[in-house]
């Protein structure tokens, strides 16, 4: 057992690194090769990275949900509320000072006046250095916020604690507009200005781009703590969470403190989904509270649902087929067509891709109840083929 | 004196307004045990069916008709998107965890905003004035619409309705039957399809009076109009003890005029924080709400 | 007097105005196999719930090694409801929940088999060896325990080879015959490193042959664990088979108490069950 522990952790260790060397590679394609010879697809430009980009940020907060819906089992939707901490964190941290008189302009310029890359000395390292620290206090904050709001919902089940949970979310979010504390989170527009992926890519004394990171700066952050919550679903803590999903009685009844270990996921999850709602204000190249709704939870619920409850690799696949699919795939949905031969498609206007989109998921929530993975993972399916060829 | 008065006004006409809602959100949960994030929406489609329909029999009928026509076309249809919410969504999943239900609620409510969406095309309708509400009345020197004075009333007139319907029809006492325990009011030859379909469909015939209600109140409808006139309602609901009538009636019309009365104070960005918070302080502290019975787990 | 590992003093423990269980006293001492029994409805679950902190009781106290581990007297409205004795005696609460009842060494199993259901036989009994595992979260999640982690790991698979269970280590608990998932139920009740056990109706649902291989496993475990065992038990078979000592319990009360021989010769006993003796 203790082998194939082993050894089943070299190998995903290796494929998340061919990943991350794939990524890099197509990203950089059109930097190394001459523009002409390289496929439209590739180029920097092209969908397939903006849906790279927030399909693996949406992969770290629906891995981050179902480590609480599915591994857990609290049914909690204050995700988004998470993530608003999370991104407001990370922006307020992270615009240059320089920068901050004209992202506050309403209030008169900002009431922190520092921002972490340059006290980290600017440059690539202070970059670094700064954003991954204020990435980290980001879902810090999302945690200590968790463990506030947990003391009192914890105690409730089941439906009870969704609403609640998403009423916090809904609570945070008001709080963040407040007209009050706009010297510090702008009220109700945005941040912008912070570093985005894109300030990861290096570029030469010309500023032309030399090597392209901002696909494969997310796919790291975000590989890295997948790994982790991974990492902590297979400890000893992470069964104990999973007794408590499958019998709450029993697993008090075995010595497991309930209180304790349901703050614990809770917050954990909410670090993980606070430093995601950082990377998504990267992505999103701006953090507005706006955008943090309980749509959003319900996007991000939908996605868990989608890839298995209980699968952490289903909920990966889910997360950049679902991004995929409403961004990139069923964008054509959207624009009205006429044919070739003058007949004019019908239904095809603004807002038809997200119709069809709903009835897919409602598709899957009705008739593919496991989702993708059930709750197994992307290896269990090639154990079983293995163990089906040996018997033969 | 006369600022105290409106703003009581309008609290109680919109606690009449979410009081209706409130009441399919607690009929459903009586019942299923589910949290029915889809009635928020179903209001929402009230409105904009009755918006749609009236422009389209503006054609048709002469003039005098277009609006009652409307309304009880509206509220027909409504009951029948209800019924089939309920029919296409939730049955197939009776046997199933609460947990898929309450996502297939949740999908339902995504799928009806999304329709809406496509329909509208994204911009706000307004909703045609209905004559006798929409015509202002001064009371006390405070001016406000006839809508105003007429909600309560309705109110009351309709969950008295609704009390005897429950307490003194077959139907009835089927529907408290299936509250009281499911499984055992099946063994008893309670048709549950039947009571179910039957919940779903006076809840959503309560949703459709009250959009017409309140849209006339608040005029413009977008899709995510229903979202939190839903969400205040399922407070409501929550805030009187789920399952029970009377505490949602009693629960809803607490909301809209603590609603009212922080809209019109400084403090007016937090009126949905408040509701939101009452919500946990009463979970946390009475998790039965005001009039909810207790369910002890056993061992 | 000292010797004793579990001593219940005065409990009483009332539902509104039902009395379920009333003025209960007894006492298990180290080494001992007791059964409590009595028919249906007489109260046994509810006491073995006050013991492991599921219910507080109403009034009384429940002693466990020597320390007294749970206390309570009447509040609130029960102040004026109590029907029960000793009101006066009892001043503090102490309420601990069902988990630090088993950390400190109280291990149970259920009467409606509680099995985590989508985790493996191994996995069952390794879960419930979280409540004696040292490290903290983060130690755990980067693997600095793998020591202790390994350590555990061994320690089921021998626990699993002393039940019989090894066989099975990797199916799915609930796809496990009935007699083996109560076997299992135990087996993880040992895993917690239990002084006492307490089993609610083991041999609940078995035939005979099956009742006969559950008391040898029983006395088995008692001698290689070293623990102290209290039961509660329908089969009589069983009951008179092994525990050293009774309690009967009929509406609440304790109604008798003494070695199976006494107990069976007691009319108040015969009289509980209607008369007849469930010796079949």
């Amino acid at each position: 057992m203790q082998r194939t522990n082993q050894k089943g952790a070299r190998t995903a260790f290796l494929c998340a690194a061919a990943l991350l060397l794939i990524v890099l590679l197509i990203e950089n394609l059109s930097v190394f090769l001459p523009a002409a010879s390289v496929p439209k697809i590739f180029q920097s430009t092209s969908m397939l990275f903006t849906v790279l980009k927030k399909g693996v940020v949406y992969s770290l907060v629906a891995v981050s949900m179902n480590l609480l819906n599915g591994f857990a089992g609290l049914f909690s939707l204050g995700q988004a509320g998470f993530m608003l901490l999370g991104a407001y964190t990370y922006a307020i941290l992270t615009i240059p000072v320089a920068s901050r008189d004209t992202v506050y302009y309403i209030y008169n310029g900002s009431a922190i006046n520092f921002s972490l890359p340059e006290i980290f000395g600017g440059g690539p390292v202070g970059l670094v250095l700064g954003v991954l620290l204020a990435l980290i206090l980001a879902g810090c904050v999302a945690a200590l916020v968790a463990w506030l709001i947990g003391l009192p919902v914890l105690r409730l089940k089941g439906d009870y604690l969704a609403i609640a949970t998403l009423g916090f979310g809904e609570i945070i979010r008001a709080v963040l507009q407040w007209d009050k504390l706009g010297p510090v989170t702008n009220g109700a527009n945005a941040l912008k200005s912070f570093p985005t992926f894109s300030s990861f890519n290096v570029q030469n004394d010309a500023g032309q781009v030399s090597l392209r990171l901002s696909c494969f700066v997310p796919f790291l952050l975000s590989g890295v703590c997948i790994a982790i919550i991974v990492m902590l679903i297979n400890s000893t803590y992470g069964r104990a969470f999973k007794a408590i999903r499958d019998d709450e009685v029993a697993a008090e009844a075995m010595g497991i403190n309930l209180a304790r270990h349901k703050r614990m996921a809770f917050c954990i999850s909410s670090f993980f989904a606070g430093f995601g709602g950082g990377m998504f204000a990267m992505y999103a190249n701006q953090a507005q509270a706006r955008t943090f709704t309980t749509a959003m939870t319900y996007e991000i619920l939908l996605i868990v649902v989608i890839g298995g409850i209980g699968s952490v690799s289903g909920s990966c696949i889910a997360s950049f087929l679902y991004v995929a699919a409403s961004e990139w795939w069923l964008r054509f949905l959207d624009t009205e067509t006429v044919l070739k031969s003058g007949f004019k498609v019908p239904l095809l206007r603004n807002g038809f891709r997200m119709v069809v989109f709903s009835v897919v998921i409602m598709i899957v929530v009705l008739f593919f109840r496991k989702g993708l993975m059930g709750d197994k993972e992307l290896p269990d399916l090639f154990r079983r083929r293995r163990k089906e060829g040996t018997a033969k | 004196m006369q600022y105290a008065l409106s703003i009581l006004l309008s609290g109680i006409s919109l606690g009449g307004q979410y009081a209706l809602i409130a009441i399919g959100y607690t009929m459903v949960y009586g019942i299923l045990r589910l949290i029915n994030f889809a009635h928020g929406d179903v209001f929402m489609a009230a409105g904009l069916m009755m918006v749609y329909l009236t422009s389209f029999l503006g054609g048709l009928l002469p003039a005098g008709l277009v609006i009652p026509a409307g309304l009880l076309l509206s509220v027909a249809l409504t009951v029948i998107l209800g019924f089939v919410i309920e029919r296409a969504a939730y049955k197939p999943l009776r046997s199933a965890p609460r947990m898929s239900v309450m996502i297939s609620a949740i999908g339902v409510s995504y799928l009806l905003q999304n329709l809406a969406t496509y329909v509208t095309g994204g911009l706000p309708q307004m909703y045609p004035e209905i004559p006798g509400l929409s015509k202002t009345v001064t009371i006390a020197g405070v001016s406000t619409k006839w809508v105003t004075i007429i909600t309560p009333f309705l109110v009351v007139a309709l969950v008295i309705a609704l009390t005897q319907l429950i307490n003194h029809t077959k139907i009835g006492m089927a529907m408290r039957a299936a509250a009281k325990d499911f499984e055992t009011a099946q063994l008893m030859g309670v048709k549950l399809n039947a009571v179910i379909s039957v919940t779903f469909v006076i809840g959503s015939f309560l949703a459709a009076v009250g959009s017409a209600l309140y849209f006339t109140n608040y005029q413009s409808i977008v899709p995510l109009s229903g979202a939190l006139p839903g969400l205040r309602a399922f407070v409501a609901a929550v805030f009187g003890g789920i399952g029970s009538i009377p505490g949602a009636v009693v629960g809803a019309f607490l909301i809209g005029i603590s609603e009212s009365i922080i809209k019109g104070s400084s403090w007016s960005v937090f009126s949905d924080a408040f509701t939101f918070a009452l919500l946990i302080i009463i979970l946390v502290v009475k998790p039965t709400g005001l009039f909810g019975e207790k369910v002890t787990d056993k061992v | 007097m000292s010797e004793n590992v579990l001593k219940v003093e005065n409990v009483t423990m009332q539902f509104g105005g039902v009395v379920a269980v009333d003025n209960l006293n007894l006492e298990v001492n180290k080494g001992e196999i007791v059964a409590l029994i009595g028919p249906n409805g007489a109260g046994k679950t509810t006491a073995f719930n006050v013991i492991t902190g599921v219910y507080q009781p109403t009034n009384g106290a429940v002693w466990f090694q020597g320390e007294k581990i749970v206390e309570n007297h009447p509040q609130g409205k029960m102040k004026a409801m109590y029907k029960g004795e000793h009101a006066g005696e009892y001043s503090q609460v102490i309420a601990p929940t069902p988990d630090k009842v088993t950390r400190l060494g109280m291990a149970r199993t259920f009467q409606n088999i509680r099995l985590w259901k989508s985790q493996t036989v191994f996995e069952n009994v390794l879960i419930a060896k979280h409540c004696r595992t040292a490290s903290n979260v983060f130690s755990a999640t980067f693997r600095l325990n793998h020591k202790e982690e390994a350590a555990q790991r061994a320690n089921v698979e021998e626990l699993l080879e002393t039940v019989g269970l090894s066989d099975v280590r990797d199916e799915l608990a609930t796809s496990l015959p009935y007699g083996k998932q109560r076997r299992l139920e135990i087996a993880r009740a040992l895993a917690a490193e239990p002084k006492l056990l307490l089993l609610d109706e083991p041999a609940a649902g078995m035939n005979p042959q099956e009742t006969d291989e559950l008391t040898a496993f029983i006395g088995e475990i008692r001698k290689r664990f070293g623990l102290t065992i209290f039961l509660i038990e329908h089969h009589m078979n069983l009951v008179m088979d092994i525990s050293e000592r009774i309690y009967v319990l009929d509406f609440g009360k304790l109604i008798a108490q003494g070695t199976p021989a006494e107990i069976q010769n007691n009319k108040r006993v015969i009289d509980a069950y209607l008369g007849v003796s469930e010796d079949a």
